[in-house]
């Protein structure tokens, strides 16, 4: 059937009238849209109060939610468990027996390490966590990667905080609000972290590939010396992530660099840790650079970090 | 009259006697603006997500509402549900509100050229509409950096089977909306 058509208004002229200024209406708010949207183009923190505001609002459904939310995982997790026990338990107790000569020569490196740092008398930036948090929300609909964090300003978080789980890095503080916190995930694709492989220190960069996987860009370009199963740690550099976490570990390569899985998987993590940012742990606040990643198209990003990195070979 | 009396003693016998009762106002237009909202909320809440995968249930609801109950919402509402959206979805400011709005005069414009609709002809413009807005969405929030849209087709399919379920909902939200109340005394 076909629908009775409001627009045919007849001879009422306040119908008539009505009829004009809801479009006239609609069109100003397609226009207004638009401006808000060239507004936050230009200056991406413009209407952040407003977010921060709304997501405080929420944020007590969010922490019910969040609690179920991992409740309901480890349920999952222990049913799996009971099936695939005994082939986990044997190998965990072969991988247990590597691990405690591993710790005791890491022990003894780490001790070393504090020497010779006081020898070269460094200040030994071992930065402790801020505050402990739920991820209480994300972006599941959109593109962009952020998430909620359920502490703000009132536990004496800022922006540019490094957020990690145990397994890893899990983002930075982007904005905060008074009760929370909104935090840019390391896959969010204008998320870029600058990263070193585990084993030699080669140095690059982890940006987010938007599909939960991290792209691997090396500062140095060259013959590609990747491997599936390297490991890539946050390299320090910019001043907001401690050297040494865990970023991802690679899984294919591409003709320039590689495609990581994240460690610290956020679906997974149900706490994090939220910690001061590294050149202000090290007492050296001056040293932070300007917030690194954002828009810049990816050559030129390469080209003005480049120096630094020949720096760093030699 | 007979008929009278039969829909009287069904009413008596469901509970909800004729008389002394009547729909709230408040209820009866506020219903569709909330449930939208609660969509656009509620859809950053189960699952701290590593890639698009949830179905933007806001602008789904959005266009449930508009097809199964025509005139109900204004064709300005776009912009006020728009404005709520953005402030949940991550998307940059302004961007529910612009595509929210041009979706409002779109499925104005489909309506008058194509009066005449079936079930199948209401999911296929839906269809098109949710994948338009997934797209354009996706170029907004990526308009800075340089990203593929295939992360985007798990999340379109999705939404396009979940429209009839959200319409489902939605028509039940719409029996709820005139749930009838004891006024006055």
């Amino acid at each position: 059937m076909a629908p009775p058509n409001a627009r045919r208004t007849g001879y009422s002229r306040r119908a008539q009238y009505g009829t004009f200024f809801g479009y006239l209406a609609a069109i100003a708010g397609a226009l207004v849209g638009a401006l808000a949207l060239a507004v936050s183009f230009l200056d991406p923190t413009a209407f952040s109060g407003a977010r921060g505001l709304a997501a405080d609002a929420v944020a007590p459904a969010g922490r019910v939610v969040a609690a179920g939310r991992s409740g309901g995982q480890s349920a999952l997790s222990s049913l799996w468990g009971y099936f695939t026990w005994g082939p986990r338990h044997a190998a965990m107790a072969r991988e247990l027996e590597v691990a405690r000569v591993q710790l005791a020569e890491a022990r003894s490196q780490t001790a070393e390490n504090h020497r010779l740092k006081a020898l070269l008398g460094l200040a030994d930036a071992d930065p402790h966590p801020l505050a402990f948090a739920r991820l209480i929300a994300s972006t599941a609909s959109s593109p962009r990667r952020y998430a909620t964090l359920s502490v703000g300003r009132d536990r004496g978080v800022t922006t540019g905080m490094p957020v990690r789980s145990a397994e890893g890095v899990v983002g930075r503080v982007l904005e905060v609000a008074e009760h929370t916190a909104r935090v840019l995930l390391v896959t969010d694709p204008e998320s870029l972290v600058p990263v070193m492989r585990a084993r030699d220190g080669l140095p690059a960069f982890a940006q987010g590939h938007g599909d939960g996987t991290l792209e691997v860009r090396l500062i140095s370009l060259g013959i590609n010396p990747l491997k599936a199963g390297d490991v890539f740690v946050t390299s320090g550099s910019g001043g907001i992530y401690t050297p040494g976490m865990a970023v991802g570990v690679v899984v294919s390569l591409t003709r320039d660099g590689a495609i990581a899985r994240v460690l610290s998987d956020p679906t997974q993590s149900s706490f994090v840790a939220v910690y001061p940012s590294y050149a202000v742990a090290a007492r050296m606040p001056e040293a932070l650079a300007p917030p690194p990643p954002p828009p810049a198209p990816p050559a030129k990003t390469k080209k003005k970090k480049k120096p630094a990195a020949t720096a760093e070979a030699q | 009259m007979p008929q009278g009396w039969t829909g009287r003693r069904e009413a008596e016998l469901s509970g909800q006697r004729a008389l002394n009762r009547a729909p709230l106002p408040l209820l009866a237009r506020g219903l569709p603006w909330l449930v939208i909202v609660l969509g656009s909320v509620l859809q950053t809440l189960p699952v701290i997500a590593s890639a698009p995968v949830m179905p933007p249930f806001g602008f789904l609801f959005l266009l449930a509402w508009r097809q199964l109950h025509p005139g109900l919402l204004p064709v300005w509402a776009g912009l006020p549900l728009g404005l709520v959206d953005d402030l949940y979805s991550g998307q940059p400011f302004g961007s529910a509100m612009l595509l929210w709005s041009a979706a409002m005069i779109g499925m104005e414009v489909i309506e008058s050229r194509f009066p005449w609709r079936s079930y199948v002809m209401d999911w296929l413009v839906a269809a098109g509409v949710i994948a338009g807005y997934l797209v354009l969405a996706s170029g907004l929030a990526h308009a800075t950096s340089d990203r593929a849209v295939t992360v985007l087709a798990p999340q379109l399919v999705v939404s396009v089977l979940v429209f009839p379920l959200a319409e489902r909902f939605i028509s039940a939200c719409d029996r709820a909306r005139l749930w009838r109340f004891r006024m006055g005394g």
